[in-house]
């Protein structure tokens, strides 16, 4: 035995084969069929060394470009601080379990506890989970939930201007779940109130899933909204950018019952898709419904003020079949990345950075539409950082020529569509070459 | 650890006018949302400096216990050593920088390290093909169960409604199967907790979509009936799905694909050592048998016969159960693992783990009511202590574990037992740390016949102690907002 990892010499080996009564390590496997046991060699490369590893992922790392990032479509390119890197390194944060021995883990329960108590005044909520894998799976989460709030009625309407991936990622939960999706028409870029009202007067719709910014980067107008769904007793649902709540008006503001979506844009690397965030809010009153882990505040044998892993009786490990979702952990460590984001940045340094994305956003927009080969896709309607375009050539060429110059434009949605985000990461040279580009096809 | 707790939260920091940031500023005009559409309520979040926030949250990870804290027995959590090279390889800016929706041709290194490790999973699994997006080991099991549930409709047979677990199995199989919209049936075990065959057979009929199991099963034991099992399920039009949380001592040594398995999962952030960081991110790729392929989620990554990687969608998928492919920076730490220990080390891996489980077994049987006899695999099920008569329970003997600077072992789990202690040591623990286990083990075996208050009233030297859930559960405050309230 050799490998680093590895602990055991050969001596250890004897001495524990002994106290286990056989003389080999197969002879732990005896009780395998013999057909089944794998007699050869893994098809697979030799033990490398370290130095080995680094050149296999550096040769890896340069098949991929370096690029400004105007890409968004739900994630976006923000600066994080170095701190957090340096924080969620510590081992007792990164190599431990979920806290099922709270006497051990008070240091993920406080954090998870923050995070909680972030998320409720970010989305103007009562209550929020643990955290779940990602905005798409939130969302999804949010629709199952609708249905078993309401019983009966199995019906959820979804605004056909959320992003593609939610609407995908609902569809494919609901198909199976036997839950019946039906989108609501959008006018303008924006979704149709009529629309969503003929769906609700059915009278079998459990929730409605709307985005506070839409697919076209558009922040919706939602008057009205809350009460027609109360009216129709379904819960309101609204799919958010996390960062964008610091400055545009919360789903606790405009009456939701659930606040959903990815928390990526609080400090979490692109990373290619992921690890990323999902988080989930509620009123107080659906608290029992929610799925996934909740940490709650209690007292100790001596009065100390500590955190616990509450309402366990909602989860698998203790409902199996009934539980209110399959979720067993929550999403651990990415949760800690936003806690020690937003204390880092607090309220204003989050505003601070919507207003550098919102004002670069709107710099760059009028300077492609100047070029004559864009124009806003719906010029009336309001955005913070990201915006969609409609291109005289094809959106294609753009990208591609883009890329030859190391620049991502943004996100292809149409052949002649480009969505196009800005952060506080891109210089205003850098979106002056993205124009020039546009200008010289 | 630290045994002295620090309890500040966050917000009891925050002092008006402290921040702890700078962000560029490119200078250029203000432009503001309409009125209507902005924040009305005021964001209260705390306003701290920098280095307030790193001592916060170095001083709140003190309290916390990691596998790099101390022996982590944590019975089918699989919580083995997370190499540090890992982190390094997931932290390198040639892919964190990478946004999910650049063209393919400028992610090439991205794509092939997906198609990499997809490809080494299914050398591993014996599959044909592994998809790599499903986020978690439960989102693995519901993914597994579409790819079941989307291969039977597209065969019309459209009846089958119905998915068998063994009553040991892990409380997320049959979560999973009701969220994919199956009825669950319960196969029970037989006392040397296997599957019951005679059992299953009357269960098994057109109805049935799937059969749930892991192997080894939760209790450490393989399941030998498994050919007869898998062709039981396969004759009656079923598919059987291997649930991956136990797949550690079978590396190298046997393969879910030739035990006829049909689907599987694996949990990266057990066998194959991405850390579990408190509860996650992990990862649950999903494996299939050839025939199968076309219904993974979408998307798909595929290599070209030029050799460049494609991100391709296929219409008889079952649909797309992730935002993009997956967990890409947990994909990255595993496919770090698999290449440091190479084929040679993969297969020490499985059998050492084998060997730790049964050590710790063998020298913990007298003192400890050991259910089932016989060889076990990664890992084993006390029934609590031997000697029941002194009222200490297997909560009580976990409690006391903590006190001597160990994780406790998975507890009440199995339900199969009233007093489960379920013990996984994995292979990365050394011959000593386990001689000093047992010897803690033993310890509180004969503190709860000599001193059974001592265990009972355990733990006596943890940061907190006997914190109140059941006030926790009946007035709930999770919020610090509820909490400045009180």
């Amino acid at each position: 035995m050799s490998h680093r990892y590895f602990p055991h010499t050969d001596s250890d080996i004897d001495v524990m084969l002994k106290k286990c009564g056989v003389t080999s390590l197969d002879d732990l496997y005896a009780d395998v069929p013999e057909q089944l046991l794998f007699r050869r060699d893994y098809n697979l490369p030799d033990e490398m060394s370290e130095k080995e590893v680094r050149d296999f992922f550096n040769k890896l790392g340069k098949k991929n470009d370096d690029l400004v990032c105007f890409a968004g479509n739900g994630f976006y390119d923000h600066y994080a601080p170095a701190v957090i890197g340096s924080l969620i390194a510590r081992s007792e944060f990164l190599t431990a379990y979920t806290p099922y021995q709270p006497e051990i883990s008070q240091g993920t329960l406080q954090y998870i506890f923050e995070y909680q108590s972030m998320m409720c005044r970010l989305t103007g909520m009562e209550v929020s989970n643990a955290s779940m894998y990602d905005g798409t799976t939130a969302t999804a989460e949010a629709m199952m939930m609708a249905v078993a709030h309401a019983r009966k009625r199995n019906h959820v309407l979804i605004s056909s201007t959320v992003n593609q991936a939610v609407i995908d990622v609902v569809k494919t939960y609901a198909g199976y779940h036997g839950v019946e999706i039906s989108l609501i028409d959008e006018v303008d870029g924006v979704t149709s109130r009529e629309s969503m009202k003929q769906l609700l007067a059915k009278g079998d719709v459990a929730g409605v899933i709307v985005a506070t910014r839409n697919r076209y980067g558009i922040i919706e107008d939602f008057t009205g909204f809350a009460e027609d769904c109360q009216a129709a007793k379904a819960l309101l649902i609204m799919n958010c950018v996390a960062l964008d709540l610091a400055t545009i008006k919360t789903p606790g503001e405009w009456g939701a019952d659930v606040a959903v979506g990815d928390a990526q844009s609080l400090g979490i690397p692109l990373s290619f898709g992921g690890p990323y965030l999902g988080f989930f809010c509620a009123k107080k009153s659906l608290m029992r419904k929610i799925p996934g882990r909740i940490v709650g505040a209690t007292k100790d044998k001596d009065g100390r003020r500590v955190f616990v892993l509450t309402l366990q009786a909602r989860e698998q490990h203790i409902r199996r079949e009934k539980a209110t979702s399959n979720i067993c952990s929550n999403q651990g460590l990415m949760s800690l990345y936003v806690t020690i984001y937003m204390s880092l940045m607090g309220a204003k340094g989050m505003a601070d950075v919507n207003l550098q994305g919102c004002d670069g956003a709107h710099y760059l927009a009028d300077k492609l539409v100047a070029t004559g080969k864009c124009k806003l896709t719906f010029p009336n309607s309001p955005f913070l950082n990201e915006f969609c375009v409609t291109t005289s050539v094809p959106a294609q060429k753009i990208v591609d020529r883009a890329l030859e110059e190391g620049i991502l434009a943004g996100v292809q949605i149409a052949e002649d569509r480009l969505l196009i985000a800005v952060t506080e990461m891109q210089t205003v040279k850098e979106m002056d070459r993205l124009v020039e580009i546009v200008k010289s096809l | 650890m630290n045994r002295d707790f620090y309890s500040k939260l966050v917000f009891e920091l925050s002092q008006p006018g402290r921040k702890g940031y700078k962000i560029p500023d490119n200078h250029l005009p203000e432009v503001k949302l309409p009125e209507n559409l902005r924040r009305t309520s005021k964001l209260e979040l705390p306003e701290v400096d920098e280095p307030s926030v790193v001592r916060h949250y170095n001083n709140m990870s003190t309290n916390n216990f990691g596998v790099d804290s101390g022996f982590y027995p944590l019975g089918s959590c699989t919580m083995k050593y997370n190499p540090k090279i890992n982190e390094e390889v997931a932290a390198h800016q040639a892919f964190t920088s990478l946004h999910p929706a650049t063209p393919d041709k400028a992610v090439q290194g991205a794509l092939e390290l997906y198609y990499t490790l997809q490809c080494a999973l299914s050398e591993i699994g014996g599959m044909a093909e592994f998809t790599l997006n499903p986020y978690a080991g439960a989102h693995g099991e519901l993914t597994g169960l579409l790819v079941i549930k989307a291969y039977h409709n597209s065969r019309g047979d459209v009846k089958r409604t119905k998915v068998i677990v063994p009553d040991s199995a892990h409380g997320t199989n049959p979560a999973s199967a009701a969220v994919a919209g199956y009825e669950i049936i319960e196969v029970k075990s037989r006392p040397d907790g296997t599957v019951d065959v005679e059992d299953l057979k009357p269960l098994l009929d057109d109805t049935v979509a799937a059969v749930m199991m892991t192997n080894p099963n939760t209790l450490g034991i393989f399941e030998k009936n498994i050919p007869e099992i898998a062709s039981l399920v396969h004759a009656a039009g079923a598919l059987l799905y291997y649930d991956g949380a136990n797949l550690n001592p079978m590396l190298g040594m046997a393969r879910p694909g030739d035990m006829g398995f049909d689907v599987m999962h694996i949990n990266l952030h057990k066998t194959f050592s991405t850390p579990h960081g408190g509860g996650g991110p992990g990862a649950g790729p999903v494996g299939v048998r050839a025939g199968l392929q076309q219904f993974l989620p979408n998307p798909r990554v595929v290599k070209n016969s030029d050799g460049s990687f494609s991100v391709v969608t296929d219409e008889k998928s079952l649909g797309s159960i992730s935002a993009h492919l997956g967990n890409f920076a947990v994909e990255a730490r595993a496919l770090t693992y698999i290449l440091s220990l190479g084929k040679q080390g993969l297969k020490e891996a499985g059998k050492l783990a084998t060997l730790n489980a049964n050590y710790v077994k063998e020298s913990l049987k007298d003192v400890y009511c050991l259910p089932i006899e016989g060889v076990c695999k990664h890992e084993f099920v006390f029934d609590g202590l031997a000697d029941k008569s002194t009222g200490v329970t297997t909560l009580n003997v976990a409690k006391r574990l903590l006190d001597h600077g160990y994780h406790a072992p998975t507890i009440y789990f199995p339900l199969l037992f009233h007093e489960s202690l379920m013990i996984e040591p994995t292979e990365t623990e050394s011959l000593q740390t386990l001689d000093e286990f047992i010897a803690v083990m033993r310890d509180i075996a004969r503190e709860a016949k000599e001193t059974p208050d001592v265990v009972k009233n355990a733990p006596l030297n943890t940061p907190i102690s006997h914190p109140d859930d059941t006030e926790a559960a009946l007035h709930p405050i999770v919020n610090y907002t509820e909490l400045t309230e009180l």
